[in-house]
């Protein structure tokens, strides 16, 4: 269980992007979630309840984009995007596919900020 | 903003990584390793999965031939870290207290004093966790995954961001396989299914089984990494 340690640092990332407008209030973190972050959502949300009571952040929505595996398809030569994290292989031509091209991500990608 | 109307709100690009500042410090370590010439390699399991059965072992295995060292991590005692000592190598003890995995800035803070370039090989035992540990780079060359026969064949299913992030595995325990009824081709296949061609070893740090291999590969890795420096 990393994620309140985790929301901690989101919540940190984003006074220090706050910090650096002005202070703006922050409405929304909008966060990119890979399948293969290690990192449970349900968790992510609870925790960033906790970690941005009293910040700038308290208040604020943590948007998660959830995104799945792609991998590089050695035998299609094309990105693949995968059924399971549990199973690297291309669902087009059932090759197994270890280059992963996207599912890793925990990406805070954007603020929303009040005008 | 007029007083009266509703907030307006605008959206502003960020993209940054949340553990970029592990990230940065795991960077820094991998740098110094290699200046160093010090093959690093970091072993992770679930608690129990015999990591540091597995690691005494290798310490006193290679301790005639090589210059090694082992960091361990644990949220509390120093137990392995005694246990390791009984190789003669010196090993250092990482307490979390309640962190479930190792972070890039502890393993730093750790080998203050050591000096790496005295070293053939640095193995950082993690925090026996098959979750957490996955996501932290803690600036390896090779990250060893254990699974024990005791623990059953479909943990890399339940648990595929660990196997994906490593690139070896290794089977503990095989001694008991037969009295616990272990299926190796189904745990291999599980393994391949979430991580396609990753190695797979089979050890028992008690009998000495499979331990040849294991020495092999380390050496190879150590003369590969040497060849690309």
């Amino acid at each position: 269980m990393h994620e309140l340690s985790i929301a901690m640092s989101i919540v940190e990332m984003a006074e220090e992007e706050s910090g650096q407008r002005g202070g703006a209030r922050v409405c929304a973190v909008h966060l990119k979630l890979g399948a293969l972050a290690g990192v449970v959502k349900a968790a992510l949300l609870s925790s960033y309840e906790m970690a941005s009571q009293g910040t700038v952040l308290q208040g604020s929505r943590l948007v998660v984009e959830e995104l799945p595996v792609v991998a590089h398809c050695p035998k299609c030569l094309a990105p693949r995007t995968l059924d399971s994290p549990q199973w690297l292989i291309c669902p087009e031509c059932k090759s197994p596919a270890s280059e992963i091209v996207q599912g890793r991500e925990l990406q805070v990608f954007a603020l929303e900020l009040q005008e | 903003m007029t007083t009266g109307m509703i907030p307006q709100t605008r959206l502003v690009e960020v993209r940054q990584n949340v553990l970029k500042q592990n990230d940065i410090v795991a960077r820094e370590l991998r740098q110094r390793f290699h200046e160093a010439g010090v093959c690093v390699v970091s072993l992770v399991s679930s608690p129990g999965s015999g990591k540091t059965a597995f690691l005494e072992k290798t310490l006193t295995l290679m301790r005639p031939d090589y210059h090694v060292a082992a960091l361990v991590g644990d949220l509390a005692t120093e137990n392995d870290a005694a246990r390791l000592a009984r190789s003669r190598a010196p090993v250092r003890q990482i307490t979390t207290g309640t962190l479930c995995h190792l972070e890039a800035a502890m393993v730093r803070t750790a080998l203050v004093g050591w000096e790496l370039d005295q070293l053939d090989f640095l193995f950082i035992e993690n925090v026996g966790n098959l979750v957490c540990p996955a996501s932290y780079d803690v600036g390896e060359d090779l990250r060893v995954v254990l699974l024990s026969v005791t623990e059953g064949e479909d943990k890399p299913l339940k648990y595929p961001t660990i196997f994906n992030t490593s690139d070896l595995a290794v089977l503990t325990k095989m001694d008991l396989a037969s009295a616990v009824e272990f299926d190796v081709a189904a745990a291999h296949s599980n393994i391949q299914q979430v991580r396609p061609g990753m190695p797979v070893l089979r050890v028992s740090s008690k009998s000495g089984a499979g331990m040849d291999e294991w020495l092999q590969l380390l050496a190879s890795a150590r003369k590969s990494r040497i060849e690309r420096a």
